[in-house]
């Protein structure tokens, strides 16, 4: 028995530490603000201009001047401030964000991450995931472990456009939690009713103990 | 000094020509100027270059430019909401140059304060870096991104005075105020124009000296993902 996307988002949310600015990517990252630990505050960052996310309005407090970067609507809090792309991205950049946690195509054992483009297929843009990446502390992957062929999406390197070298330094997949370390990936934690040697034959990149 | 016009039409008069740069203001559909990307599509300016962090949908916002053809290049980060977009770029119709989020804000911002080029550790080791300067900055390395001089900046914001003195609500904000200032000439669209004093000084998001033209209008302010929770 695998995770399915609420557990993987409710292990993810086990990262967040009391008093973290944290940034939630686009899909199954989204889903990890329902399981925010009791007694952890965590500010949410969302790129397009905003601290402290609220939850989705109601059906009358929907506001068109107010999204997140996944373009939905969303509320504000009693702290939420608002801030200028510019800004926005000056406090990702400077390092001030202490977690994002994204979603990903690919993710290389030396902690290179592809999730932005697929060459000729699709166009859609990175968006602000390379400067993300790029500067947050503490980087955070959650994505299923294979692809829809069955094929390891836990690479020697990556084979997609990168998004950034050798950033990630955690991976949860429907399968379990890996870490980037010398050498490879070391598994942390194994899902429910999975077992390590399950780990490795869904995984090409090296796993080391 | 005389800032307000009557309509998108009058306030973008004399600024269009073909083959032109224009640095668009909003995120998505959020605080896109509407007013005058539909003016633009009515004066049929070609081959127009535009950096802005998306490309609208099919039938609103700068989608409408892509649909007439008008537009040459697209400097953007995220385009996945327009399939015509798609399309014309798959095809070589259209050119595009990616831009990660946080350098095109930067870029933008840059070329606003007269700053021609900064170092960034955004995009190295990805294709963004090719062909861009590196240096190394503190054993890290950087890469060198270009300040972005547009030759008109059109923006959205929610009330201005007659003196551009203006204010954003929420997260209209976004890339308005950047896009605001990197433009030779810069033409507002607000919801609202009011009187010099009655905006608070200390609160002005993006100061008069940047708008050159202002025009007041109806928004449609179309929401793109509606996700609502029940009560």
């Amino acid at each position: 028995m695998a995770w399915d996307r609420n557990q993987m988002a409710a292990r993810a949310a086990q990262e967040l530490q009391d008093g973290m600015y944290v940034n939630l990517g686009i899909g199954i990252p989204t889903l990890v603000a329902n399981y925010i630990p009791e007694g952890v505050q965590v500010t949410l960052q969302s790129e397009n201009g905003m601290l402290g996310i609220g939850p989705f309005p109601t059906e009358n407090e929907v506001d068109a001047d107010l999204i997140n970067a996944g373009k939905q609507t969303v509320t504000e809090l009693a702290h939420t401030a608002y801030f200028d792309s510019a800004e926005s991205f000056a406090m990702i950049r400077g390092g001030k964000i202490n977690m994002a946690i994204l979603g990903a195509m690919e993710v290389a054992e030396n902690g290179d991450i592809a999730n932005w483009m697929i060459p000729g297929k699709l166009v859609k843009g990175m968006g602000g995931a390379m400067d993300l990446v790029a500067g947050v502390k503490r980087v955070i992957v959650v994505m299923d472990h294979t692809n829809k062929a069955g094929e390891s999406k836990l690479l020697k390197s990556c084979t997609l456009p990168l998004t950034a070298q050798g950033v990630v330094k955690r991976i949860i997949t429907n399968l379990g939690v890996l870490d980037v370390v010398e050498g490879g990936l070391k598994i942390i934690e194994t899902a429910e009713g999975v077992t390590e040697d399950e780990i490795r034959a869904a995984t090409e990149a090296a796993i080391v103990n | 000094m005389k800032k307000v016009y009557g309509s998108a039409n009058e306030a973008l008069d004399g600024l269009l020509f073909d083959g032109m740069t224009i640095a668009a203001g909003g995120f998505g559909l959020c605080g896109i100027p509407e007013l005058l990307i539909d003016a633009i599509r009515a004066a049929g300016t070609k081959d127009i270059t535009i950096a802005s962090n998306n490309c609208g949908v099919d039938d609103f916002g700068l989608g409408v430019l892509l649909k007439t053809r008008q537009i040459k290049k697209m400097m953007s980060s995220y385009v996945g909401e327009n399939g015509e977009f798609m399309r014309q770029y798959l095809s070589g119709e259209l050119e595009l140059e990616f831009n990660p989020q946080g350098t095109l804000a930067e870029r933008m911002r840059a070329g606003g304060a007269g700053i021609a080029g900064f170092y960034t550790r955004t995009g190295v080791g990805t294709v963004i870096a090719d062909g861009k300067e590196h240096k190394e900055f503190g054993g890290e390395t950087f890469i060198l991104e270009r300040g972005i001089f547009a030759d008109l900046s059109i923006v959205k914001a929610w009330k201005a005075d007659t003196t551009g003195n203006a204010i954003f609500r929420k997260t209209a904000r976004n890339f308005n105020p950047p896009a605001a200032k990197c433009g030779k000439v810069c033409v507002l669209e607000v919801e609202e124009i009011v009187e010099p004093g009655t905006l608070d000084p200390d609160n002005i998001h993006l100061p008069g000296i940047y708008v050159n033209r202002l025009i007041q209008g109806q928004h449609e302010k179309r929401i793109e993902q509606r996700t609502v929770r029940t009560a």
